[in-house]
């Protein structure tokens, strides 16, 4: 799948707004913090407007709720920004709503949970097809906040599941267009090897440009490295060297930035290395 | 509203022949020329006399090299288009409901005007048939001309979809898929028709009959020619020039 710049600031920033709202709501708001989480969270949303062909219309996302997993996201992200900045403003003028809090937690959660929707409910993208992708993205959505605001054991436990889920849904991602087992002799209904001859046009087209990308095995490798050394060794490593100087505050900073920088690495492969069904019937 | 009817009165679809297609496009070519005069965007094409032409097409032709366990390769055209699915997983994810499957008669069609262009429809189905429009920004599919179908300004003989109206090998069929009596499932039943990618289970209202098997292995034949076995006056005659 193409890796869309815009979607990659989406999940990576709303992801992190979001996760940073389970934390506050759970723990009470601060100020500084609570605009952050709402900043990060709108910048993602505004972010993935980019994507749409029409995005004067994009109010019409919030109506399928019943149906569509998007327009779920849509509904709850909306409302958990509301709720979270009720609970933040109550909190700043000193009337603090423990419950309210909670209730922005609960969907800010769900909101990140329905994100994942989106690309696992996709049959037609096995890498993505998984209950490891709902499951990566929450645990990739605690874990960046949870690197300034939570005990050094939580941040570095987190760290380590989701490394742990990131390296499953890697090794899962690539057996994953084989398991669904579909080629392309089941994609025309033909029997036999079949092989391309003649494309049915002579330049690219949107097909292509957006589902059919390829990217280098061994480049690949390289991403997944310092995907995982940004995202999860030197966060781990600035963590644990915070605690022992006494400068928690500073590293875990520094942890999350180089964090973010990970996920957003990881999250471009996500995209890059997803392999649509319709490639079976270029075999490019 | 986007969730899928439980059923449909009819499922209109199509039927293509692969033992017939010739690869010749005109259905392709038929399709985008109708689909651009009717009533929604026209089908855009980008930088189309420049160096890296590409556009917006509702059907694609490809050709495959095709072989088999038994006998030599053989060339099979085959045109790609919207199956319009009973379980279509591309109007389910749609957000606006734009995208939607009409209980009358199974078609799948997106409402332009409500269509934001977020893309999520082509990439839920599996078989490529939706395409963005990068002019309107909305998505574009096969309609399986709905505007002609029902369209009483045309002749009784040309309210069949353009594709199959201009196919001249008379690969295409287009017919009532509900009906087991209609001519389109006489035929799906005799020729054995088949879905595409039924793993994904889409059930595809659309179906593709396989070429038939060859009559004889015509190639060992020429093998024959190519190497002839001379007898009698002439068989002498052979052996007697090749000892000069």
């Amino acid at each position: 799948m193409h890796p869309a710049p815009s979607l990659i600031l989406f999940t990576t920033l709303s992801g992190f707004g979001f996760g940073l709202m389970v934390w506050l709501g759970l723990r009470g708001a601060d100020p500084a913090l609570s605009l952050l989480a709402l900043i990060a969270a709108g910048a993602g949303l505004f972010a993935s407007l980019a994507h749409l062909g029409n995005p004067q219309r994009a109010w019409r996302a919030v109506m399928q709720w019943r149906s569509s997993w998007l327009s779920r996201e849509a509904v709850i992200a909306i409302a958990a920004m509301g709720v979270f900045f009720l609970a933040a403003l109550l909190g700043y003028l000193g009337r603090p709503l423990p419950w309210l809090g909670w209730l922005a937690a609960a969907l800010a959660l769900v909101t990140v949970l329905c994100t994942a929707m989106i690309y696992a409910q996709l049959k037609t993208v096995p890498r993505w097809h998984t209950p490891l992708t709902p499951l990566l993205f929450v645990l990739i959505a605690l874990t960046g906040p949870a690197l300034v605001l939570a005990p050094a054991w939580v941040a570095l436990g987190l760290l380590a599941l989701t490394a742990l889920a990131q390296w499953r849904h890697w090794e899962e991602g690539d057996a994953g267009l084989a398991a669904l087992g579909v080629d392309a002799a089941a994609a025309t209904g033909l029997s036999g090897q079949v092989r391309p001859l003649a494309a049915p046009h002579t330049g690219r087209n949107y097909l292509l440009d957006e589902m059919v990308f390829r990217v280098g095995r061994r480049r690949a490798a390289g991403l997944r490295r310092l995907t995982l050394g940004a995202a999860i060794l030197v966060p781990a490593g600035l963590v644990v060297l915070g605690a022992a100087t006494g400068f928690a505050e500073a590293a875990g900073g520094l942890a999350c930035i180089s964090h973010l920088a990970g996920v957003a690495a990881g999250r471009w492969l996500f995209f890059a290395e997803a392999e649509h069904t319709v490639g079976l019937y270029y075999q490019t | 509203m986007t969730s899928l009817p439980d059923r449909t009165e009819k499922s209109l679809g199509l039927v293509i022949d692969l033992d017939t297609c010739v690869g010749c496009h005109a259905c392709a070519v038929s399709c985008k020329e109708w689909n651009s005069g009717g009533g929604g965007a026209p089908l855009s094409d980008q930088d189309a006399y420049g160096a890296e032409p590409s556009g917006t097409w509702l059907n694609r032709v490809h050709s495959y090299e095709v072989t088999g366990e038994d006998g030599p390769p053989r060339v099979v055209h085959f045109p790609r288009s919207c199956l319009h699915c009973a379980d279509a997983p591309c109007v389910t994810v749609c957000p606006t409901g734009a995208s939607h499957k009409r209980s009358s008669d199974g078609i799948v069609l997106v409402t332009e005007e409500s269509c934001i262009g977020c893309g999520l429809c082509a990439w839920a189905c599996p078989y490529g048939a939706r395409e963005m429009d990068k002019a309107a920004g909305v998505m574009k599919k096969c309609t399986l001309c709905v505007d002609r179908i029902y369209n009483e300004d045309l002749a009784e003989v040309d309210r069949v979809p353009a594709c199959v109206k201009s196919c001249p090998a008379g690969a295409r069929h287009f017919g009532d898929l509900a009906d087991p009596e209609s001519d389109v499932s006489q035929l799906v039943a005799a020729r054995g028709g088949v879905d595409l990618m039924p793993q994904l289970e889409t059930r595809p209202v659309n179906k593709y009959l396989p070429p038939r098997p060859r009559d004889e292995p015509f190639i060992a034949n020429l093998a024959e020619l190519a190497e002839p076995e001379a007898t009698g006056m002439l068989g002498w005659l052979d052996r007697a020039l090749a000892r000069i």
